[in-house]
């Protein structure tokens, strides 16, 4: 069974922080409003003082602890290797625990866990976001156990699919024999939001003659659920997808998503021996095209006449994992594109899931320093391998009046195979 | 805690979304690097150099203490507050108000974080040495405030060598300029010098005059690996007896090493027992001859290997072994004091020596780097406090560790000031007199004790405590 740790059992990554302050150069959510509640220091100390029972869950601890958008920025430059988003995490559980879930909370858990509701709200189109970002009203005290949660109306959206990517499929697409099996680990984000970056993943596939499998049965990895605090969410979320993953044959789990990457190489092996096994297999899409020499293949296709200036938006979960110079590898070795860096590729684009829910006007502030670096870069589009991430960023670069498109890096890799 | 009507004062100086009482605020404005915690009255965060002239005025007549604080990355406790009252946030005053280039000046708010004040003066091709280990976090003001150091001192001084003038709330609420933005100016007292480094107990800093100098072309690390850490002091020697001055001359010692060799895979041979990085900066052409003659100059001094950067990549990676220093002392033990001792630069092996004896007397694991150009070692002194008795065996340690660098003709503190921590030992190093003499000047100038009471000098010393 899957079981996330309590807030108690994380005492020593707790007492781990010596505080240095070191997060304070790293942090989006402080580097937004300076404030040290918002940065790793202040919330482990404030943890650290909930435990000790020194603090009430006050509307001052919410608000802070609710600032941190679980990007992992801090764990990855901390001298003592603290994970800061661990421990908020837990803390947002414990707050559940002894508050209840948020309005929203229950919401993200009321959708995740049953995939019926999730096709059913995505085919009803607008339906969704009312539901899910219906605001709760000034009287209501739940308002302070989570600012009030809304959807801002200037945000730009991406429209919701009619047809969801994994009912467009067989669960079993065959490729050519010798070549690897892959499980298709699609994700909300692709499944309901960008269905043609699937539609790209299995042409390129397919290209090198993959065998895929794309099970039906397969729901949310959680990650939304563990940023709302939602524990029992997250677990049977766990164990759903662990039935669906013993269910089949596979030599690989790709996903095209940091954050479901995340959840099934960090977030599962933290809640069960078992999920071990699977870690192994888990590649990030583009890591598996590496591996499986698409680079080389792509130099073999003539170059294009007019190519395409485009940069690359690390997203956190896949930086803070090491994953950074494979996306890069493929964008590079298209023929339609001429890569640039961007300065601060690496840093947050201010989405964290369910934060720009709850606060849209600081995620706003982190967007738009981004959107102002892929600006400078002088390119027409920002490719990366997050569809929150490309939401989000399309979402600053329109706000600040931009002319770039935020694309998937599949999306130019379909453009550019035969 | 604090009587309402002060505290609704304070909202009226500074707008109440700047006031803050709520335990979780006073809980994150408690801490510093040291890990001690004392919790305030209440924080707040002026945004102005009028509004702090009002709190320190109403903290007079009501007898509150007032903690100013930067970025809270000291490792003295200067900004911790200590007998409750107000801490004074200052990072609102965050602006970089002038680069004049035709003058190699700039003017900026003490909030402004080092790093970034370094970056956009290199991107008009000007350059501020200073460069303290954390300047990616702390604050000029804090800086100024505790006369922070950094590897490049060697060559280019420390902080008060390029403050040239200031604009500064008294701890009567006055406020004043010290100094100019002209690179002479003898009329009065140097208050600038005074302020710099007196570790917040004379003045609130809220604008600081900064010295620039033209960016250096080039730089080129070199890491140089010795038999003996007294082969890599007589280096260091060598190398400055021979004219060059390098921007950069630190020092890692055979303890130091072996924990890098234990927690990572940084190539560090075995009869490697004491490495120095050496940096020299200017004109790119002059570079190679220079990185020659330092080989050259030290080769005969029980050099096991030298490596030298041709590329930045190459030098970031040379950089990497100091770099993983700090994570890897964890493995040796969970708690660190961190000393920052400083001596002639020819006593450093003499020093290590006696370091590593005490470390031995009291079996207790003491890792020693530093900056070997000006004498300046850490002192990291790692126990477990979970351990009984540690914590005590480190107190005494710590003691014959600054006994040991005053009888070599040295400092307990090259760079990280006195603030709470080696305030007990301050009668080791300053005689009666000059304590008085210093106090004299505290007691004139912030006559209730108002402003960062409890630093610096010991507690039995002090003068009375305010009535909060």
């Amino acid at each position: 069974m899957a079981k996330l740790k309590e807030l108690s059992e994380l005492r020593e990554q707790i007492e781990l922080c010596v505080k240095c302050g070191g997060c304070r150069a790293h942090c989006p959510a402080f580097g937004a409003d300076k404030q040290e509640g918002r940065v790793a220091r202040g919330k482990i100390a404030l943890a650290d003082a909930l435990l000790k029972e020194q603090v009430d869950l006050e509307e001052r601890f919410l608000l802070d602890m609710s600032q941190c958008l679980l990007c992992g920025s801090c764990y990855s430059q901390c001298p003592n290797k603290v994970h800061t988003e661990e421990i908020v995490a837990a803390t947002r559980r414990e707050i559940a625990k002894r508050q209840g879930l948020s309005t929203f909370g229950k919401g993200v858990a009321t959708v995740l866990k049953h995939q019926g509701l999730m096709n059913l709200l995505a085919k009803g189109g607008g339906a969704f976001s009312k539901l899910l970002f219906k605001k709760v009203p000034e009287q209501s005290g739940l308002r302070l156990r989570f600012p009030a949660p809304f959807i801002s109306s200037d945000r730009t959206l991406p429209p919701l699919t009619s047809k969801p990517f994994r009912e467009r499929h067989p669960e079993v697409i065959p490729g050519t024999a010798g070549k690897p099996t892959v499980l298709f680990f699609t994700g909300c984000g692709i499944n309901y939001m960008y269905p043609d970056s699937g539609e790209a993943l299995l042409k390129a596939l397919q290209f090198l003659g993959i065998t895929v499998i794309i099970p039906k049965d397969q729901g949310c990895c959680g990650l939304p659920a563990v940023s709302a605090g939602a524990s029992a969410t997250v677990e049977q979320l766990a164990n759903d997808n662990l039935a669906m993953l013993r269910k089949h044959q596979y030599d690989y789990i790709v996903t095209a998503c940091a954050s479901c990457h995340s959840g099934l190489t960090q977030i599962y092996p933290n809640m069960g021996a078992e999920f071990d096994t699977y870690k192994e297999k888990v590649r990030d899409i583009f890591v598996f095209l590496v591996e499986q020499g698409l680079p080389e293949r792509l130099a073999e296709l003539p170059k294009a006449a007019q190519q395409l200036r485009v940069t690359y938006h690390d997203p956190c979960h896949l930086r803070n994992h090491g994953i950074t110079k494979q996306p890069r590898a493929i964008l590079k070795a298209l023929p339609q594109v001429a890569y640039v860096e961007m300065e601060g590729a690496g840093s947050c684009c201010g989405l964290g899931g369910t934060y720009s829910v709850y606060h849209y006007e600081t995620s706003k502030q982190i967007g738009a320093k981004k959107a102002a670096h892929i600006a400078q870069s002088g390119a027409s589009l920002v490719a990366t391998d997050c569809p929150g991430c490309i939401m989000q960023l399309q979402d600053s670069i329109n706000h600040a009046g931009g002319q770039q498109q935020a694309v998937h890096i599949l999306d130019l890799l379909a453009e550019a195979l035969p | 805690m604090l009587e309402q009507s002060i505290l609704k004062q304070l909202e009226e100086i500074c707008g109440k979304d700047h006031v803050t009482t709520a335990t979780a605020d006073l809980i994150c404005y408690s801490y510093d690097a040291t890990q001690r915690q004392y919790r305030p009255d209440v924080v707040v965060h002026p945004g102005s150099n009028e509004e702090i002239s009002a709190i320190m005025k109403l903290a007079n007549s009501a007898r509150i203490p007032v903690f100013p604080r930067g970025a809270g990355s000291g490792f003295t406790g200067g900004s911790l507050p200590i007998s409750g009252g107000i801490v004074l946030g200052l990072s609102r005053l965050d602006k970089i108000l002038e680069i004049d280039e035709e003058n190699l000046v700039a003017t900026v708010e003490p909030g402004v974080v080092t790093e970034q004040f370094q970056q956009a003066v290199e991107k008009v091709g000007l350059f501020y040495p200073p460069d303290p280990a954390s300047l990616k976090v702390s604050t000029l003001g804090g800086n100024v405030a505790e006369c922070a150091g950094g590897p490049r001192c060697v060559k280019y001084g420390v902080t008060k060598d390029y403050i040239i003038g200031l604009e500064i709330v008294t701890p009567t609420g006055d406020i004043i300029k010290t100094g100019g933005p002209t690179m002479k100016g003898v009329v009065g007292y140097d208050l600038t010098k005074l302020i710099c480094g007196s570790e917040g107990t004379l003045a609130v800093i809220t604008k600081i005059i900064i010295k620039l100098l033209p960016k250096p072309e080039a730089k080129k690390t070199m890491l140089v690996l010795f038999d003996s850490i007294d082969g890599a002091a007589q280096a260091v020697s060598a190398i400055i007896r021979g004219k060059i001055i390098p921007t950069t001359l630190e020092f890692m010692d055979g303890r130091t090493l072996d924990c890098v060799r234990k927690a990572t895979d940084l190539q560090v041979p075995a009869g490697a027992n004491a490495v120095l990085i050496i940096e020299v900066d200017g004109d790119r052409e002059f570079l190679d001859k220079q990185a020659a003659k330092i080989a050259a100059i030290i080769k005969p001094l029980g050099v096991v290997e030298t490596r030298i950067a041709e590329t930045p990549e190459q030098s970031e990676a040379l950089w990497q072994i100091r770099r993983s220093v700090s994570a890897s002392l964890r493995r040796v033990n969970p708690d660190k004091f961190n000393e920052d001792i400083c001596v002639p630069r020819s006593k450093v092996p003499e020093m290590i020596r006696k370091i590593d004896q005490i470390s031995d007397r009291y079996a207790i694991p003491i890792v020693n780097f530093g900056h070997a150009g000006d004498g300046n070692i850490h002192v990291n002194i790692m126990i477990d406090s979970k351990v009984p008795g540690q914590s005590e065996k480190a107190e005494k340690a710590i003691a014959e560790v600054f006994a040991g660098a005053l009888e070599l003709g040295g400092t307990m503190s090259g760079e990280h000031g006195v603030g709470i921590m080696k305030a007990p030992f301050i009668t080791m190093e300053l005689s009666d007199a000059g304590i008085d003499y210093m106090k004299t000047i505290k007691k004139a100038l912030d006559p209730n004790n108002i402003l960062n009471p409890g630093k610096m000098f010991p507690s039995d010393r002090a003068v009375a405590p305010a009535q909060s």
